[in-house]
């Protein structure tokens, strides 16, 4: 399909350019100048994305809005973009996340306003790239790339143990990706010198070989989901983090993980995904029924809701390892939904903190008395976050349970288990925090959401409950790229003997 | 769109609208605003639901599709109605019941500063069983499901700044979560075995199924049809508050009264009743699970009615005596009785509802005051509110002409004539829950509107409760007073306001007579198509040829036990409370082990808070503790400790904070990594 405007690259570098002309504003004296460039920066990136789900064509397979130049000619790298309907939906999440981050670090932010919009416009730009990449080296440039800037956020404007935090989110994640590095460079030889992904689909491999490579691939991915048992970097990381990274983390980048299976580990090595299904299955199933138990016990909210998230991702791994439509419909939607629900969680703890200056649910109780509307959007996101019917959390969930069901009834028992435990977790947080009577006097004191907070929480909110009443929109684009996907991963790309 | 299928949009959208208004804009329009949509949206939603029941009643079934939902890979999702008779006299009920409980509201939430609020949750609930009811497949079932669990524990949890409520409220939700835990496992099956959610495709392929089993333990194989309908039980029993899920209902009575009579008698509970009944042709290809739901319900219906008959708190006493009612429409699901089934439902749902707007009434005039021991003697000084419960009572007793007695008689009879494994238990424990039935409905007449006036000393701290049980329940104390907003002052009790009485008499009067409809409700072909009942099962049809009229069913059962059983239940309760008012203390004491364990409710909420609550945090945080913290952080990340802090001293030097230096190490990086491996 041909367009005037490289929608793609401006997806990827209006926000980068914003992000370093937002860097030359200079220091907080020309703070208000810095927040003005990075908000318009983030609206016309979020603007170039609606012109993609309006073009897109979801009867049509393959991908769209392609658009490739040579990059490293040496190396046969190339500036090679394109997306489906998976990728499509991710980038539309990604660029709105990033205008309501501006919006909601507007006066939160006095230090460094500058640096702090720049990283933020500039890991847009990079996820976007991330989504849309169709070359192997391009996708790891982007792919790694994004660790800077979420490594600087934690590290700069985090809380007492950012140093830690950001270290362990660095070392976990860089060593975990490092190997498909190594896979990917074997990829380039086996076929015939391309990076292009669609050169490598057509790769036979034997299975050892495919199993090696899966398990590379795995490591990168599986830290950024992430899945149990690489998962505990994600509850530091978010704890230290301010708001604003937080949300990106939450809602997007660990959505990179999931991306990766399904854009890389199932097409390239079907047969290793296959045969080693079982084995994420398991995990995710940890993931949805040990994290739920461990995200029951926290006493700081964010580090519950850290846990939560990685007990909702639990069903993204879930439902992509089950191959069938429902199953990785579902988790796709899933990513989107836990993209809006969790970012809204980590807002609405943002928004107590910066209130408080206290995570500990211990510091709260009675808020609701204080803050009414605030109260009722916080129980909207939290209802959503217990999946409940008729928000986007039940959506994605349902289907995987649905999926699960086909392949095996236990793998839908123990995933159903998130509906008691999932309620239990959050709804006990809200109590605790929002019931009852005024615990102290600095809730005593509280002030109700602003306009700005409440602008930020009303759009996710619409959302959220969009998708739950009628998430036909979101799904239709999904179908095609789906079938092709599972179509793909029916057909073994074991050599022929 | 035909005029008709407008109607049925405007049904549920109508409460909907009204939800909307007074929750988003309630503060800025005002109580009487708020109350005047709400309850607008109401009398719409009634009006349109009569002439759409009207209309089915003259043979117009719809079933169609509203707007597709979703669709993933080769199934569509749906929202759709089912308007037959069985939904139109659901709708009926819910929106009857819940119009009068609207008007209630204006006079019982007076005072109450979350007035907007409370008006927009009860049309936002009503909206939810409404839709729950119309649904056409599993999908919008399960969406209602949940829907009106949420409004529940918003409800329950209405005055959030009590502990109890708030407990409550969550316990609610929990509890329900665990039942729709089966209910969704058991859509699934559907699902998969189906390929479709849609009803009518799902019933007419159920006989096809039915030979199917399906091993859920390598080796043993369980008939398909018998673990998909105990699935869809186990939701049905956390909705309809069957044992062991019951739990959460009686302490639901934290919710304002109006709720308990909307939510806790009339219509949420009854959603678990109306959804077997909708799925009876699943369930008839089941006699195992026809069996479990039937021995479950009999547990339910004599046990909790026992818990009744030791409360002190009016609201609870209703509440027990709820759950008794509950497993009764349970038991009868399970005797293939559908139609009686949902003919007591439809019963149930008068006479509930008058007894808890009626408690309702003498909250108010005893100033928020809800245990019995501080009541008494009230007849004289309420006489409306005193008549209108008294009806409540001899219906909830069964006794005729009262619209209990026709649907509690002929679940017994169907009972006694069911021959599904389990029926003679569950006839035992039916027969002898009359009798209970007949003693704590009577019980409570007596111990509050008659005998000695004890209220005076209610309000006076210093002077120990005048009743000498007051030891034996002291724990029940002060547990769920409404305590809100009222001051306390001395003047003697008096009739509720208008608002309040009116709806109680309306209600009352289908209590009376609500029950002559028997011989077209349940013996006639009223449901249609709506309920299968298998051949093999005969009860009904055995009744039906006994049956010969609304007189001719009272005069028989002059000569039955049960109606004797109730008539001994409540001469018990006039005995114990009227003529010898001190017995009771005596027969406490006497009895003090099997009072101690009705009052504990038979120990289940202490195991569950121990077992479950308790089991679930330690769980948790030795996962946390041993699991994520020793093994994965210490050992397993931690355990390269040195590396990490060796890593970080040499970074540390790097960390300029300029991003470029980042970015410039990360390219060298990568070019370091591919030029290794070409050289190699």
């Amino acid at each position: 399909m041909m367009h005037e405007l490289p929608l793609l690259s401006l997806a990827i570098w209006a926000p980068i350019i914003a992000g370093v002309a937002v860097l030359f504003t200079g220091g907080d004296r020309s703070a208000q100048a810095a927040r003005v460039i990075a908000l318009i920066g983030a609206v016309i990136g979020f603007l170039v994305t609606i012109p993609l789900y309006t073009g897109f064509d979801a009867q049509a397979g393959g991908f769209q809005f392609v658009h490739r130049v040579p990059w490293i000619e040496s190396f046969n790298v190339w500036y090679h973009l394109g997306i489906d309907g998976i990728s499509l939906l991710l980038i539309l999440l990604n660029s709105l996340t990033t205008v309501l981050v501006v919006i909601a670090g507007w006066q939160v932010i006095q230090q460094r306003v500058a640096q702090y919009m720049a990283a933020f416009l500039v890991l847009s730009g990079l996820m976007n790239g991330v989504f849309s990449a169709l070359d192997a080296m391009l996708f790891y440039v982007f792919f790694e790339a994004t660790l800077i800037p979420m490594f600087i956020i934690i590290g700069v404007w985090g809380g007492p143990r950012r140093v830690y935090a950001a270290m362990k989110f660095f070392l976990y994640t860089l060593l975990g990706s490092l190997l498909s590095l190594v896979a990917l460079i074997y990829l380039y030889n086996a076929a015939g010198g391309s990076f292009a992904f669609a050169d490598f689909y057509q790769v036979p491999l034997p299975l050892v070989i495919q199993v090696i490579v899966f398990i590379a691939f795995f490591m990168a991915f599986a830290v950024k989901v992430p899945m149990w048992p690489v998962h505990t970097w994600l509850p530091d990381a978010h704890v230290e983090a301010p708001t604003g990274g937080s949300v990106v983390l939450a809602a997007i980048m660990l959505k990179l993980g999931g991306y990766g299976f399904l854009r890389l580990s199932l097409p390239i090595v079907p047969d290793a995904s296959l045969y080693l299904a079982p084995v994420v299955i398991g995990l995710s199933l940890i993931a949805v029924v040990y994290i739920g138990l461990v995200a029951l016990v926290q006493t700081d909210m964010k580090k519950l809701i850290a846990y939560s998230s990685i007990s909702h991702m639990g069903f993204v791994t879930l439902g992509i390892f089950i191959f069938n439509a429902q199953g990785v419909e579902g988790a796709v939607i899933q990513m989107i939904s836990h993209g809006f629900i969790s970012g809204a969680m980590f807002l609405c703890v943002g928004v107590l903190y910066d209130r408080m200056h206290t995570r500990q649910i211990a510091d709260y109780g009675g808020v609701a008395n204080r803050m009414p509307v605030f109260a009722a959007f916080f129980m909207l996101f939290a209802m959503a976050n217990a999946g409940l019917p008729g928000t986007s959390g039940f959506v994605g969930e349902f289907l995987v349970i649905l999926g699960a069901m086909k392949v095996n009834f236990w793998y839908a028992f123990a995933a159903a288990i998130t509906l008691i435990f999932g309620a239990a977790y959050t709804l006990w947080m809200y109590k605790r925090v929002m019931f009852g009577a005024v615990a102290n006097d600095h809730v005593a004191e509280l002030q109700d959401i602003n306009a700005r907070e409440c602008l930020v929480l009303g759009v996710l909110a619409v959302l959220v409950l969009a998708m739950g009443v009628w998430p036909q929109p979101f799904a239709e684009v999904l179908h095609v790229s789906v079938n092709e996907l599972l179509a793909h991963v029916s057909l073994s790309k074991l050599p022929v003997q | 769109m035909t005029a008709m299928q407008k109607l049925y949009l405007l049904v549920p959208l109508a409460p909907l609208a009204g939800a909307i208004i007074a929750g988003l804009f309630g503060k800025a329009i005002g109580r009487r605003a708020t109350h005047t949509v709400t309850i607008l949206g109401m009398v719409v939603c009634l009006i349109a639901s009569f002439l759409v029941y009207r209309d089915v009643m003259g043979g117009n079934i719809f079933n169609g599709p509203v707007y597709t939902w979703l669709v993933s890979g080769n199934i569509r999702f749906e929202i759709g109605f089912l308007i037959d008779p069985l939904s139109a006299t659901m709708m009926m009920v819910v929106s009857f019941v819940s119009l009068m409980v609207h008007i209630y509201t204006i006079g019982y939430m007076a005072d109450d500063p979350g007035y907007q609020r409370f008006f927009s949750y009860i049309s936002l609930f009503t909206f939810s069983m409404l839709m729950l009811v119309m649904s056409n497949n599993f999908l919008q079932l399960f969406f209602g499901w949940e829907a009106v669990g949420l409004v529940s524990y918003l409800l329950i949890g209405f005055w959030y700044t009590r502990p109890t409520a708030i407990y409550a409220n969550l316990k609610a939700f929990l509890v329900n979560r665990v039942g729709d835990f089966g209910f969704l496992l058991g859509i699934a099956l559907v699902l998969m075995y189906f390929g479709t959610l849609d009803y009518a495709a799902v019933f007419a392929g159920a006989g096809r199924l039915a030979g199917n089993s399906i091993e859920l333990f390598p080796g043993v194989s369980w008939s398909l049809m018998t673990v998909i309908c105990i699935l869809l039980f186990i939701g049905a029993m956390g909705k309809s508050a069957q044992f062991p899920l019951h739990v959460w209902l009686p302490d639901s009575m934290e919710g304002p009264t109006p709720i308990s009579a909307l939510i806790h008698a009339a219509t949420m509970v009854t959603a678990g009743i109306f959804m077997v009944a909708r799925m009876s042709p699943l369930f008839e290809l089941s006699e195992t699970a026809l069996s479990f739901v039937l021995v479950i319900g009999a547990i339910t219906a004599f046990f909790m009615a026992l818990i009744a008959t030791v409360q002190y708190d009016i609201k609870r006493v209703v509440a027990y005596s709820t759950l008794s009612q509950l497993g009764y429409m349970t038991m009868a699901l399970g005797a293939s009785a559908y139609s009686a089934a949902i003919f007591h439902l439809f019963t149930h749902a008068f006479f509930k509802a008058v007894l808890f707007l009626g408690a309702g009434s003498v909250i108010i005039a005893m100033h928020h005051q809800q245990d019995m021991r501080k009541m008494g003697g009230l007849a004289k000084y309420m006489p409306i509110t005193y008549m209108t419960v008294l009806i409540g009572a001899l219906a909830n007793a069964g006794l005729p002409p009262f619209a209990g007695f026709f649907s509690k008689e002929t679940i017994v009879e169907a009972l006694h004539h069911a021959t599904v494994p389990g029926a003679g238990f569950a006839y035992a424990l039916a027969v002898a829950g009359v009798f209970v039935g007949g003693f704590y409905s009577f019980r409570l007449v007596f111990y509050a509107f008659h005998g000695k006036e004890r209220f005076a000393d209610a309000h006076h701290p210093d002077v120990k409760a005048a009743d000498a049980e007051a030891k034996a329940a002291a724990h029940q104390d002060d547990h769920a007073h409404d305590d809100h907003a009222h001051g306390h002052d001395h003047h003697a009790p008096h009739e509720s306001p208008a608002v309040v009485w009116v709806p109680l008499v309306l209600l009352a009067i289908p209590s009376v007579c609500a029950g002559w409809l028997i011989g077209s409700f349940v013996y006639g072909n009223y449901f249609g198509s709506s309920i299968t009942v298998h051949p093999s099962h005969t009860a009904m049809a055995t009744l039906a040829q006994a049956f010969h009229g609304v007189i001719g069913m009272m005069t028989h059962a002059l000569g039955t036990l049960p109606f004797w059983l109730a008539v001994a239940g409540a001469g018990t309760a006039w005995f114990l409370y009227i003529l010898r008012p001190e017995l009771p203390a005596k027969l406490r004491h006497r009895w003090g082990v099997v009072v101690t364990i009705l009052m504990e409710k038979y120990g289940l909420d202490r195991f569950n808070d121990w077992f479950f609550a308790g089991g679930a945090r330690a769980l948790g945080t030795g996962l946390w503790k041993g699991g994520d913290i020793a093994v994965i952080d210490n050992v397993m990340v931690n355990g390269s400790a040195r590396l990490v802090g060796w890593f970080a001293s040499v970074v540390r030097q790097l960390q300029s904070g300029y991003i470029y230096h980042y970015a410039f190490a990360m390219i060298i990086g990568v070019l370091l990594l591919l030029t290794l491996a070409y050289s190699g």
